[in-house]
């Protein structure tokens, strides 16, 4: 795959300020274009204006204490899900990639569990785990760990033969060569699998919060699109919308925090890795 | 094969055994509830009674027919996208990180507002599965096309390459591994977010058909239906593996 760093050459910086004007100018564009829509055209039961919907979301979501408790707990599912993805999941991976045979023995069972659509175990999980905040955390908490283990395992495989020899020839004990050598190299994999984590997260703890339609996000989901009740609709997505930016910023925010410099420009965005 | 090989065999063989026969002596045993854990046997006899029935084959059939559906949109409407998208470069500027960041948000929160366009029925399904498969195959268009090296593009055009030939020669050639890694997370997000909309909204289907088994406590039913999602995704994702191999080796040729 080719980096798309390629594109930018030494006037970059004018050329993506530009771009991000005209980025601004189209979305602005966008919303107006929806605005005249939604006010003069649309089906009233059917979508509404987004000055409609920035309304919608300050009385009827955010004047909702009920609703406004949804949220919050769905907030709370998506980071436990996501801590104990974590957890298990790069204790699994450094596990299974701990030497050449582990991986060769366990890591083709990790990526043949990861092939299941996930989304068939939606009920069982309910059934299991009952209509309340378990089971939205169990179904993200699956859905989140197999990137996690899968990027623990490569980013190990990345670490040089030549780099851990430098470091053992120079005496360097096996907690420091795993503190200096093998850790630095493995960051960029390990947050690859982090972001891609989080977006399965996501995926995993919306779709059961959307299942379970008798209480929760998906209780009031449902009650606006059976009452064809677009302005409340539209504004509880895009709350839920939000929540998944910021969770996902979070990660971004992490990953340039934490990434050792030099490997910096080797993170290769493309658009395949996002999502595998 | 080597030893080392073999025996990675036997462990994975034997992480199956064991995962199987857990399964079979647990139920046996009595240690956990029929209704959530049912027996391997009695998963076998009704996946074998429910393939002899007509309405099987009914919700398996509308659930293929809108995968397909929903896949063929998002393909051409994700590569002929892409496509022209890269022929600028101010609009892939612009473009590009507005794809790429509405993609990291769960599309699945559309979901509700197709059910409200498009009803309980299988229309909402395939516009959702197209709608969360197109950006997969756009992104990988324009990744495909958009960053290619400028050098070879300009060596092509230096010797003399027509339009056609460079686009064929070079473009196409360059572009394609990246392209079928598009394709096939497209589908994949295709097969699972139209089985994903069937169980949370529809009245037909195979995901309907997981969602009602569970709700009338028929865990045999179940466990059948997730068996047989489950079979059908690993063989079509070898299928898919293969026929990508075969044609990334031809392509090398």
């Amino acid at each position: 795959m080719s980096t798309a760093s390629s594109t930018l050459g030494s006037s970059g910086a004018a050329t993506s300020r530009r771009a991000f004007h005209l980025r601004m100018i189209l979305i602005v564009g966008i919303v107006a274009a929806l605005e005249f829509y939604g006010r003069f055209v649309a089906d009233a039961t059917l979508f509404s204006p987004p000055s409609k919907i920035v309304q919608s979301f300050f009385t009827d979501i955010m004047g909702d204490a009920r609703i406004v408790r949804a949220l919050w707990i769905c907030i709370v599912e998506i980071a436990v899900a996501y801590v104990l993805s974590i957890v298990f999941g790069v204790t699994t991976g450094l596990l299974v990639g701990a030497t050449p045979f582990t991986r060769r023995a366990f890591f083709p069972v990790v990526i043949a569990l990861y092939v299941i659509p996930q989304v068939s175990f939606l009920p069982l999980t309910i059934l299991l785990f009952g209509l309340g905040p378990a089971a939205k955390i169990a179904f993200g908490f699956s859905h989140a760990i197999f990137p996690i283990i899968i990027n623990v395992v490569s980013g190990m495989r990345t670490v040089r033969e030549l780099h851990l020899n430098a470091a053992r020839s120079m005496g360097a004990s096996r907690l420091d060569t795993i503190r200096h050598v093998v850790l630095p190299h493995m960051v960029p994999s390990l947050f690859t699998g982090l972001r891609l984590g989080m977006t399965l997260n996501l995926l995993g703890v919306i779709l059961a919060e959307l299942y379970v339609s008798n209480s929760g996000v998906g209780f009031f989901t449902r009650l606006f699109a059976e009452d064809f009740n677009p302005g409340p609709l539209f504004a509880l997505i895009g709350s839920l919308a939000i929540i998944a930016i910021a969770f996902n910023e979070i990660v971004r925010i992490a990953e340039r925090r934490l990434t050792p410099g030099a490997h910096r420009k080797t993170i290769i965005k493309t658009a395949g890795k996002e999502k595998q | 094969m080597d030893r080392a090989g073999a025996q990675a065999r036997i462990i994975q063989l034997a992480i199956f055994a064991l995962a199987a026969g857990g399964w079979y002596f647990v139920t046996a045993a009595g240690g956990v509830s029929r209704l959530l854990l049912p027996s391997p046997g009695e998963v076998g006899t009704t996946l074998l009674r429910l393939i002899q029935t007509k309405s099987f084959w009914n919700s398996v059939g509308v659930t293929f027919s809108s995968i397909l559906q929903a896949y063929v949109i998002a393909v051409v409407g994700g590569i002929v996208a892409g496509y022209l998208v890269t022929r600028s470069k101010t609009a892939m500027g612009v473009l590009e990180p507005v794809l790429a960041g509405l993609f990291t948000i769960p599309l699945t929160l559309l979901l509700p507002l197709f059910i409200l366009f498009f009803g309980i029925g299988p229309a909402s399904k395939i516009a959702y599965g197209a709608t969360y498969a197109f950006f997969p195959v756009a992104l990988n268009t324009i990744a495909a096309f958009g960053h290619f090296d400028e050098r070879w593009l300009r060596a092509a055009q230096s010797m003399g390459a027509s339009r056609w030939q460079t686009f064929r020669h070079i473009l196409l050639p360059g572009a394609f591994p990246v392209l079928v890694t598009g394709l096939r997370i497209g589908f994949v997000i295709c097969f699972a977010s139209v089985l994903g909309g069937e169980t949370i909204a529809s009245a037909v289907g195979i995901g309907h058909n997981i969602a009602l088994s569970a709700e009338q406590m028929e865990p045999g039913r179940l466990y059948a239906w997730i068996a047989f999602v489950t079979i059908t995704a690993v063989t079509l994702n070898l299928l898919i593996t293969s026929i990508e191999n075969t044609i990334v080796r031809r392509d090398r040729k």
